[in-house]
């Protein structure tokens, strides 16, 4: 098995080079059957690297400790989906499963345009083998999963296989591990697809806006699985670090928000240019920051340059990426500069309130954003070669900075879909934006005489339940139009709706998921956090919760040893649930953990409707000195569950807008059809 | 069109200068000079001003826990540093005997270290080893 999956990575590099050469040869000769031979190559490569993945999965599962990455990754007794989970745990591992993900992107890319779009595809597909030959540079050469074990003896040295393996990292065997790489590596990789494409678009001087709606949904899709990674991941920090939170601003956290970022601000940007032609230099350098942002968030992620929770590698594959990520900048730049004429802008702008300046607003923060959070995860680097000294910033410059510009844009998710293109009459501005302010102002006004006094709180929620209040009145409207013609109720006529047109009533599903991160977020200001040493009989009071501590028990698994402390939690006299926060002592890797305790529980949606502001977070942090009384610690986190409803609502509103649109009035003979560019984005 | 331009530059600039300036306290409010010990010793009276980091082995049998607060020392090339730690959050389940930690705190004319902060990784680098392993044992190559 480690022998075919070896030769596999190799054949694959060959295969790779192979494709980039034939694809740029054949394009320049003019040759038709090379070039069909390197998309034919795209896909020998993807089976290489899918049976090279299928085979460290096959080492794992097999226990196979001679394979290096098996015995430091697992161990016999870790449940069989963690073992699984090992393929992308560890750095080798994980590097494979980029490139296993890279290719089958690549290669459907590659299959689902080639026909249609052969212009385009020669230079496409030598920027994707490009991407993934780099990786498997990195598969083959440098850190290659499929190393095994040797050990000297006398006679030269010899295969050797241990008992049990080393164990995988206590901290990463948690449900969200399992899934967060996965949709975080595909919101990486997806981005290579647009990337490469506006490059050859760049490069062949292909006209108007056809790479942007070839890589619309792929673009879209990246964007969404992105979002899932970078909440699952905070939901994994949240359930396993027990420090209260999901979000620390951590070295690897702003690594995969930097693209995101950027990929959001180019979503926005590309309309601008669909509908205006305005903005082409601009839309060409954000995928390309966005790309190479995914790139730089799996170098600091892998390289452990910047000393983080979860750098768990260190390892010598800085210098390759920072020569392949120089080497990315320049040949973008160049090419963007080599044909700067051919993206001049077809129009300008016309006034301050317009959905066009709405959209350079929108941009302008987010890439302030992107630079301020670039800025504070690169600041020891930079102080370093600077001054000489070493200097970190921690949470309250980001915190500082962040907090005005999600607010900022929080402002514009709800003013920039009202507003007209080129320009808005102050009439239509006080149509649409009476209710909506009312309605914000009003919630604000309940939670300040329920008690918040917090500055931002107050705001987040004026200008979240704005944002819920306009996209409330734009169904509103939409409907009430269509109930009219259709005879359809109040609920059909909304999905008649969407269904016409789903890339802006998708979208605006997806501002109503933001809408619910930032009242989520909210939470964050009327946390408490409480700790007690406490006996068997012991209670301890957090606001007008309970906890009485029932007892401690034992319990072992062939994976680990666990105490779990059993606490009844009451309020107002009636028990609400029964909590069991955990210490786990794993056995193979020789590590504790603590496994918190949340309630409610996400697998319980009734309890979370009747209960849907609180989250208690309980934490077995430990015995006291004597070893007598157990260290429990009490966070009461409001509002968090509504971090994760808007990530799922998010995700909702990408699939919706991923669907096309129903042209309207089926079955009686269509109007005159509108030309592509038009029909494409009649959107928001 | 040129004052639309004009318009939104102007905006753009306000804005930007807001950011920045509020970036620049923030930096000034949270920031953390990474020191080694000897680095910290060498500073004299100047250490006790700057919120600092500081890196080191915990040494064995070092900690000690007292009315809500950890005592512990570290080490590293030979030099030693006292420690307590006072913040609220839990320790790390990795804060053991020799494991590697990272303070962050002040450091105090009683020569102590007041730490608000602790991390600690664990002295195999969170890629755990095989069962004994022996340094002799590296991994090599499969061709």
């Amino acid at each position: 098995m480690d022998a075919l999956g070896s030769y596999s990575l190799l054949l694959a590099f060959g295969f790779c080079i192979y494709a980039i050469l034939a694809a740029l040869i054949g394009h320049w000769k003019q040759k038709p059957l090379l070039q069909q031979s390197s998309e034919r190559a795209v896909v020998a490569v993807t089976g290489l690297v899918v049976v090279a993945t299928f085979c460290l999965a096959v080492l794992l599962l097999r226990d196979d400790f001679r394979v290096a990455y098996v015995a430091s990754h697992s161990n016999r007794a870790l449940p069989i989906y963690f073992k699984f989970a090992a393929l992308w745990s560890g750095q080798e591992g994980s590097l494979l499963w980029w490139s296993c993900l890279m290719a089958l992107f690549a290669a459907t890319a590659v299959s689902v345009n080639r026909r249609t779009h052969p212009h385009l595809m020669p230079y496409a597909v030598a920027m994707l083998m490009t991407v993934l030959g780099f990786f498997l540079v990195l598969n083959n050469f440098v850190v290659n999963p499929f190393a095994l074990l040797a050990m000297q003896t006398p006679h030269g040295p010899q295969i050797f296989s241990p008992p049990d393996g080393g164990g995988l990292n206590p901290l990463l065997q948690h449900p969200a591990m399992v899934i967060h790489p996965p949709m975080l590596y595909l919101g990486f990789v997806g981005f290579s697809v647009p990337f490469a494409f506006a490059l050859s678009a760049l490069i062949t001087r292909t006209k108007g806006e056809q790479w942007i709606h070839i890589t619309r949904r792929w673009t879209m899709i990246a964007w969404m699985f992105l979002t899932i990674g970078i909440l699952l991941g905070g939901r994994w920090a949240y359930a396993v670090l027990g420090w209260g939170g999901y979000w620390g601003w951590d070295p690897v956290e702003n690594a995969s928000l930097l693209p995101w970022l950027t990929g959001t601000a180019f979503l926005h940007s590309v309309m601008m240019q669909e509908k205006r032609g305005m903005m082409k230099v601009w839309n060409m350098v954000l995928i390309f920051a966005t790309f190479l942002l995914c790139i730089f968030g799996t170098f600091l992620t892998r390289s452990g340059v910047l000393s983080s929770v979860h750098a768990f590698a260190q390892s010598a594959i800085g210098p390759y990426f920072s020569v392949f990520l120089t080497g990315l900048l320049v040949l973008t730049s160049a090419v963007l500069f080599w044909r700067l004429d051919f993206l001049k802008s077809e129009n300008q702008l016309d006034s301050l309130a317009s959905r066009e300046s709405s959209f350079l607003f929108n941009n302008l923060i987010l890439l302030a954003s992107c630079f301020a959070v670039l800025w504070g995860t690169l600041f020891p680097l930079l102080s370093e070669a600077v001054r000489g000294v070493k200097i970190s910033v921690g949470a309250p410059y980001f915190n500082k900075v962040q907090i005005p510009i999600g607010l900022f844009l929080l402002f514009l998710t709800g003013v920039g879909p009202l507003f007209a293109w080129r320009r808005t009459s102050f009439d239509s501005l006080k149509r649409n934006f009476t209710r909506p302010l009312l309605f914000g102002a009003l919630v604000a006004i309940v939670a300040f005489l329920f008690g918040a006094r917090n500055f931002y709180a107050l705001m987040t929620i004026f200008l979240a339940f704005f944002v819920i209040g306009t996209i409330a009145m734009e169904f509103f409207r939409g409907a009430r139009v269509i109930r009219q013609k259709e005879e359809l109720g109040w609920a059909g006529a909304m999905v008649e709706l969407t269904r016409r047109n789903t890339r802006r009533y998708g979208g605006y599903v997806i501002h109503f998921g933001i809408a619910l991160l930032f009242i989520g977020f909210v939470g964050n200001a009327f946390g408490v956090h409480e700790q007690a040493e406490v006996l068997p009989g012991d209670e301890i009071n957090v606001r007008d919760y309970r906890f009485v501590i029932q007892g401690i028990d034992q319990d072992e698994t062939d994976n680990h040893i666990a105490s779990r402390a059993r606490i009844d939690v009451y309020k107002g006299g009636s028990l609400l649930a029964t909590m069991e926060p955990e210490r786990r002592f794993y056995k193979a890797s020789q590590q504790p953990t603590t496994e918190v305790a949340i309630w409610p529980h996400l697998s319980k949606p009734l309890e979370i409707l009747r209960h849907p502001n609180a989250d208690i977070y309980l934490v077995f942090s430990g015995m006291s000195d004597d070893n007598q009384r157990a260290v429990i610690q009490v966070y009461i986190n409001p509002l968090v569950l509504w971090v994760w409803l808007g990530g799922v609502v998010m995700v909702l509103g990408t699939l919706i807008a991923l669907v096309p649109s129903r042209p309207p009035e089926p079955g009686r003979p269509l109007r005159r059809r509108k030309p592509a560019k038009e029909r494409h984005e009649v959107a928001a | 069109m040129r004052t639309k331009n004009l318009k939104f530059i102007g905006s753009a600039v306000i804005i930007l200068g807001v950011l920045a300036w509020l970036g620049v306290s923030g930096v000034q409010e949270s920031k953390t000079y990474y020191v080694t010990i000897p680095e910290l010793y060498a500073k004299g009276d100047a250490a006790y001003d700057m919120r600092l980091r500081v890196a080191g082995d915990v040494t064995p049998g070092s900690i000690r826990r007292e009315q809500g607060k950890v005592y512990f020392q570290l080490h590293q090339e030979k030099q030693t540093l006292d420690v307590v730690y006072v913040g609220r959050d839990p320790l790390p389940d990795t804060f053991v005997d020799n494991a590697q930690a990272i303070v962050t705190g002040r450091y105090t004319p009683e020569r102590q270290f007041v730490a608000q902060q602790v991390q600690a990784k664990c002295a195999s680098k969170y890629e755990a080893l095989p069962p004994g392993a022996k340094p002799e044992q590296k991994p090599s190559s499969s061709y």
